[in-house]
């Protein structure tokens, strides 16, 4: 999707922002009775940071399940990069290069940060099984070359002098990075990040906002993330949509939502105070 | 050298071999272990009809003779043709490859995020249906296995040890082989898993599931795969147990002493698998050796499993077990 649609445009820091390269369409997942998506609809720009935000069981991390495929609604339409996707497991989603990020964190605990990492290239490894069993070269040279995109991602993130440490030994912030880490390695077309920095302290916000820009601006890579804290969606997303009670409140650019009455109302406002 | 020495290095050493074998049976059961948490009471039943499908081929057996003779009147038993050892191996690792996948299909799939114990009920299940399949199968009749390995006293050795000792170890040609086969068969797990692309999706599956369905990898593919490799490794260890002792239901049991191996090497470990069932075989047979006769013999029956509830107390994780990492 490297076509230049005629609807996009270039923002103020410089980044194309493309087409429509995924589109949810009238999205409703209920469990049992209880209804976590009702209706919803938005859709995703190529080279876009996109935000969901929403109080606490508004449906957000459903929303992200449901493009990852880990949940399947009962009814509306996910459409990716033009084409109608059918019901799909999670492990197809990925492969179709859409990588993700888990709320609560989920890595490989008793494997190194570097396989960890690594794993995140599986979809991408080509040679069979039995030539990886014979070790014939052309095995060797693969592997060779996954662990070079896998060092440039721990440049990149910074993480060089755990490489080699077990994950379950890291504190908490890392192994956000780690994990984000993963998701890079697929190369993914589409990076989902749910609640990327929940739980951390202001310096290590920071840095983690600091990584999604920079991901962002030099692979390009369209990201739709989950956040709690507004202040961070609003500096770093381009179109936000907001959430409430499962149903889509606002959905603009973080100047227009701001000034959303619904989404002052329900966010920001009458509910909490 | 005093005569009690040389005849306990002897016993130690035979205690290896059969430590060995034992070993090979709770390989099975880590790797599935490991692959995803279940603990497969099938695992010895497994290597059973991994042996009784590699005589069946090998002679050239009907399958279903009863069956087919009982319902069509006929009275069919043989093909009447002999297959090569190597072939009829290949054949039943189709086999158990298919078993891996009809039990993938029909069972696992169907018990997906259920807690261990069921599975563990299913596993049960399973092994008296395929005890059941097996004679069915196979008929019922002790089968001697032969495929081609050596058997018998090493001349070699009980030379060699007389001429420097003036006394001969007896050591099983077919125990010297299935050291070997357990050797290569460990080198190469460790390296499959450590180093290809499918070792590292199924490490991750052992990890967390739900991270590895993120990554893009199926977890239905890899349960066929670690059950195939559990399937083969049953076939290994229903080879040697076979060679050694004929084809027989009872072989089954075998699986009863690979728990206390597990519980000495830890149910996630394959080093622990191998050091495990090392422990356990010299274990017994030097116990039995010293203490034995002070008791009244038969230790063998209950020393392992006197062993390893000392071990339980004393280690839970077993001695290669994973100390779970984990931050708090």
């Amino acid at each position: 999707m490297n076509d230049m649609s005629p609807d996009s445009y270039v923002t103020a820091d410089g980044r194309t922002i493309g087409g429509v390269v995924m589109e949810m369409k009238n999205i409703t997942l209920r469990f049992g009775g209880v209804v976590a998506i009702k209706d919803i609809s938005f859709d995703i720009r190529e080279g876009e940071i996109r935000a969901i935000i929403g109080p606490n069981g508004a449906g957000k991390s459903s929303m992200l399940n449901v493009i990852s495929g880990f949940y399947v609604p009962q009814e509306g339409e996910v459409w990716f990069r033009g084409k109608r996707r059918p019901q799909m497991k999670p492990y197809q989603v990925a492969s179709q290069g859409i990588a993700r990020t888990f709320q609560n964190i989920a890595l490989f605990d008793g494997m190194s940060v570097l396989d960890n990492i690594m794993t995140g290239r599986l979809t991408m490894m080509k040679t069979g099984l039995l030539s990886q069993a014979m070790w014939f070269g052309r095995a060797e040279k693969e592997e060779n070359h996954h662990r070079e995109q896998v060092e440039k991602i721990i440049d990149f993130l910074e993480i060089q002098n755990i490489r080699k440490t077990p994950v379950g030994r890291l504190p908490y912030g890392l192994k956000k990075r780690v994990e984000l880490a993963r998701a890079l390695a697929a190369e993914p077309k589409l990076l989902l990040l749910d609640e990327p920095m929940a739980g951390m302290n202001v310096e290590e916000k920071e840095d983690m906002s600091r990584f999604i820009l920079d991901v962002n601006d030099e692979f390009g890579t369209t990201i739709a993330l989950i956040e709690h804290d507004m202040g961070v969606v609003m500096d770093l997303s381009d179109r936000v949509v907001v959430m409430d009670y499962g149903k889509k409140i606002g959905d603009g650019t973080p100047d227009e939502v701001r000034g959303n009455q619904a989404v002052i109302d329900a966010y920001l406002g009458v509910a909490h105070d | 050298m005093p005569d009690q020495l040389l005849y306990a290095m002897e016993v130690t050493l035979n205690g290896l071999m059969a430590g060995v074998l034992y070993a090979l049976v709770a390989l099975g059961f880590v790797l599935i272990f490991k692959a995803s948490g279940i603990f497969n009471y099938a695992q010895g039943v497994m290597a059973l009809f991994a042996a009784l499908t590699l005589v069946g081929i090998q002679d050239g057996q009907v399958p279903f003779a009863h069956l087919i003779n009982a319902i069509f009147g006929t009275d069919v038993h043989h093909f009447g043709w002999h297959v090569p050892a190597i072939l009829a191996i290949l054949l039943t690792v189709v086999v158990m490859v298919a078993f891996a996948w009809i039990v993938e299909r029909y069972i696992l799939r169907h018990l997906v995020n259920q807690p261990g114990i069921i599975l563990f009920m299913a596993t049960i299940g399973l092994a008296y249906f395929m005890e059941g399949f097996g004679d069915m199968m196979w008929g019922s009749d002790i089968k001697k296995l032969d495929v081609g390995l050596p058997q018998g006293i090493n001349i070699a050795i009980d030379d060699t040890t007389f001429n420097w000792f003036g006394y001969g170890f007896f050591i099983d040609n077919l125990d010297i082989s299935a050291t070997i086969v357990a050797v290569i068969l460990v080198v190469a797990l460790t390296v499959f898993s450590q180093y290809s692309k499918q070792g590292r999706a199924l490490r991750a599956v052992a990890d967390d599931h739900q991270a590895a369905l993120s990554v893009g990898i199926s977890l239905r593919f890899i349960w066929v795969l670690v059950w195939s490799i559990a399937g083969f490794v049953a076939l290994v260890a229903g080879i040697m147990w076979g060679s050694k002792s004929g084809v027989q239901f009872s072989l089954s049991l075998i699986a009863l002493k690979a728990l206390p191996v597990l519980m000495l090497g830890g149910f996630t470990s394959i080093p622990g698998a191998i050091v495990g069932g090392l422990i356990i075989g010299v274990g017994e047979k030097l116990f039995e050796f010293a203490i034995g006769p002070l008791v009244g013999g038969a230790t063998e029956n209950w020393f392992a499993y006197v062993l390893a509830l000392l071990f339980l107390v004393f280690r839970p994780q077993g001695l290669f077990g994973e100390k779970i990492i984990e931050r708090v």
